[in-house]
């Protein structure tokens, strides 16, 4: 049957799942040029691996599990990447190298 | 599928927001982006027609492979293609949108992935043909139609090619080549799969055979309408006429024409087998456990199939396609199999048929 | 009879083979609704691409603070919830429900929060279409469609939820979970830990992003 944990490991990650919320909130008081928008999503990407390993016991699941959760956010990421391509490169003139 | 439907839910949603809320997602002269709908709509809409493609690629391994006697060819080539499809399809949803004010940029890469994806659908159409060769190779009706898939399967497949070219798509978007392009994939390949499917597998579903030479004439028919309704919009597209249009100028009314007379012949050879098909469900010759003599596990079954589809828990002892060699051997049991099937189907006449045949 | 024994469907071999298959179901909803989500997610991260100061304006006229604390207790209660799942495998029935209550007492909190912000920003004018704080940029209305929309969405969701952990809050108190048999615990528990993610992304992106471009 599914994987039972020690207490410890739940708590555990609990708690580092507060202090990251907790640094998000924190560093959001300061300005960081860029880094502005990457940090919070990075920060929130490991409260998400955390979630996903952890909680939702992806760790400790068979390789279909796996699969299943990687296609999910994958066909997401193409969805966004290629997308944005188009955006991004509205105003791109490969020629001259610059935007706009 | 699984993934792309809900993507297609939330984009309606957004829609019906903005209807509601009178705000501006989609809506240009509200501050929105249309752009973005076609993304997000072309994002699901583009590999579920490649969704739709792949049963019919499927009934042809299946038709193909029984009517020449030979095993597949590039077994896992051709599996391992579907999947490729499958994947692919997900990436190529830019090529609807070049002429869309998309980025040229957005557009160069959407042209490669489409390039790319025709891959793994050219190997079927490969390996469908290598199976063919030196095969014993017979024209039931499914074979005719599955014949007919792969040729215009083909052209629509090249015509998608060129479509895929940023240049050609300048050219052509929106025109009547795009019609014939998709018509010759969904009606010459999936409807002329279907088709296969359905007279393959119609003994084995209703338990009755259809007369064989009306399906071979109205798969004939078919045939000769389909592409004389489509083929000459090719030229027309190219010539420059557009698509969704009700009127157009004199200069393209033969090609009109050509379409409309072979949508007329079109119809008469889709209504043939609506009634020979219904026509056979009383009338119809009973049929066998397997009259195409074909592998598979719902041939070792009765037609139709008991509710619980096997007497006994069938064992799989052969590959997928195992038509090769052991022909002959094979034809031996499957007579004396049908020797069986008309024993039980014809009980009056059994106490006579004792005599004559041994039991197994 | 084993208690898995008695739960066991007509199709399975096992008990083992029926709990695969509903974590791999459930799984595999749950990736349909990383989608269902992703194309809100696609087409804000579009809108905050092109017009990010004004997106940034619509960040700072959110909650902060609310939006921290919905988040502190959505943690919370992803982790009430695993425990509780936890107390069930060990066969410890009033643990289970404890924990489940808990997780819906938090759930709720959750929608009180959210409750109260939007009504505050109703009060502020806030609210898309002819409310709206008219001296604000278009583009602030198109940001609380946004916020709106997949905060909304969220929370239906979380009722959503809340509403499958009473029923098995329910069914927990009438003892029809064991040791052996806790697939119906296990499913809920994915779906809200799921739930859970798609706030940790809404978060950062309506409450702290507020880089101007």
């Amino acid at each position: 049957m599914a994987a039972i944990l020690p207490k410890k490991t739940y708590w555990i990650v609990w708690i580092v799942l507060e202090l990251l919320l907790g640094a998000i909130y924190g560093l959001s008081r300061i300005s960081m040029g860029p880094g502005d928008v990457i940090i919070p999503l990075f920060l929130a990407a490991i409260e998400t691996l955390l979630v996903l390993l952890y909680f939702m016991h992806v760790r400790f699941s068979e390789q279909l599990i796996w699969i299943i959760v990687v296609a999910g956010f994958l066909w997401l990421a193409v969805f966004v990447d290629l997308t944005m391509s188009d955006y991004l490169t509205r105003g791109y003139v490969w020629w001259l190298g610059i935007s706009h | 599928m699984v993934l792309a439907t809900p993507e297609l839910g939330i984009t309606l949603a957004m829609i019906i927001v903005e209807r509601a809320w009178h705000v501006g997602i989609f809506d240009p002269a509200l501050g929105g982006d249309p752009v973005l709908f076609q993304h997000m709509f072309w994002y699901y809409s583009h590999p579920a027609v490649y969704i739709m493609i792949l049963p019919g690629m499927g009934v042809m391994s299946e038709v193909i492979t029984c009517f020449s006697r030979q095993r597949i060819f590039g077994y896992w080539f051709v599996a391992g293609s579907s999947m490729a499809i499958g994947f692919l399809s997900f990436l190529v949803w830019g090529h609807h949108m070049f002429v869309a004010s998309q980025s040229l940029y957005a557009g160069l890469a959407f042209s490669l992935l489409t390039f790319l994806v025709s891959v793994p659908s050219a190997i079927k159409v490969f390996n469908w043909t290598a199976t063919l060769h030196r095969g014993s190779i017979s024209f039931e009706t499914a074979m005719l139609y599955a014949l007919g898939f792969i040729g215009l399967f083909t052209i629509g497949g090249m015509t998608g090619l060129m479509l895929s070219s940023l240049g050609i798509d300048v050219h052509v978007h929106a025109t009547l080549f795009v019609v014939a392009h998709f018509h010759y994939i969904m009606v010459g390949g999936m409807v002329t799969g279907f088709l296969a499917g359905l007279h393959y597998w119609w003994p084995k579903i209703t338990g009755r055979m259809y007369p064989e030479r009306l399906g071979q004439l109205a798969a004939l028919v078919i045939f000769i309408g389909f592409n004389l309704t489509f083929f000459p919009m090719f030229f027309a597209g190219w010539l420059g006429e557009p698509r969704r249009y009700a009127s157009y100028p004199p200069d393209f009314q033969i090609y009109n024409i050509m379409s409309s007379a072979g949508a007329s012949i079109l119809g008469v050879g889709y209504l043939m087998p609506i009634i020979y098909l219904s026509w056979s469900l009383r009338y119809g010759r009973k049929a066998p456990a397997n009259p195409w003599r074909a592998t598979g596990l719902e041939w070792q079954t009765s037609s139709p199939p008991p509710k619980h589809n096997f007497k006994q828990t069938p064992i799989v002892t052969k590959g997928p396609y195992d038509y090769y060699p052991d022909i002959e051997e094979e034809n031996l049991r499957e007579e004396r199999r049908r020797e069986q099937e008309r024993k039980q189907t014809e009980p009056r006449a059994r106490a006579l048929q004792d005599q004559d045949f041994p039991h197994e | 009879m084993n208690e898995a024994q008695k739960h066991l469907e007509v199709q399975y071999d096992d008990p083992e083979q029926q709990e695969k298959t509903a974590v791999t179901g459930i799984w595999i909803f749950l990736s349909t609704e990383i989608l269902f989500f992703g194309g809100l997610f696609v087409a804000y991260i579009v809108y905050r691409s092109t017009y990010p100061a004004q997106f940034s304006l619509g960040v700072s006229l959110t909650d902060h603070l609310l939006g921290s604390m919905d988040a502190a207790i959505l943690l919370a209660s992803s982790f009430t919830m695993v425990m509780g799942l936890r107390a069930i495998q060990l066969g410890r029935q009033k643990a289970l429900i404890g924990l489940l209550l808990l997780t819906i007492i938090l759930g709720l909190s959750f929608l009180s929060l959210k409750g109260l912000e939007y009504h505050e920003h109703i009060v502020d004018h806030l609210l898309p279409g002819r409310d709206f704080n008219q001296s604000l940029p278009r583009q602030v209305e198109l940001f609380f469609v946004f916020y709106f929309l997949m905060t909304g969405l969220h929370a239906v969701h979380m009722t959503v939820g809340i509403g499958l952990l009473t029923v098995m809050t329910i069914m927990a108190w009438k003892r029809k979970f064991s040791a052996q048999y806790y697939n119906p615990i296990e499913v809920c528990g994915l779906y809200w830990s799921f739930v859970d993610i798609v706030w940790i992304w809404l978060y950062p992106l309506f409450y702290v992003i507020h880089w101007k471009g």
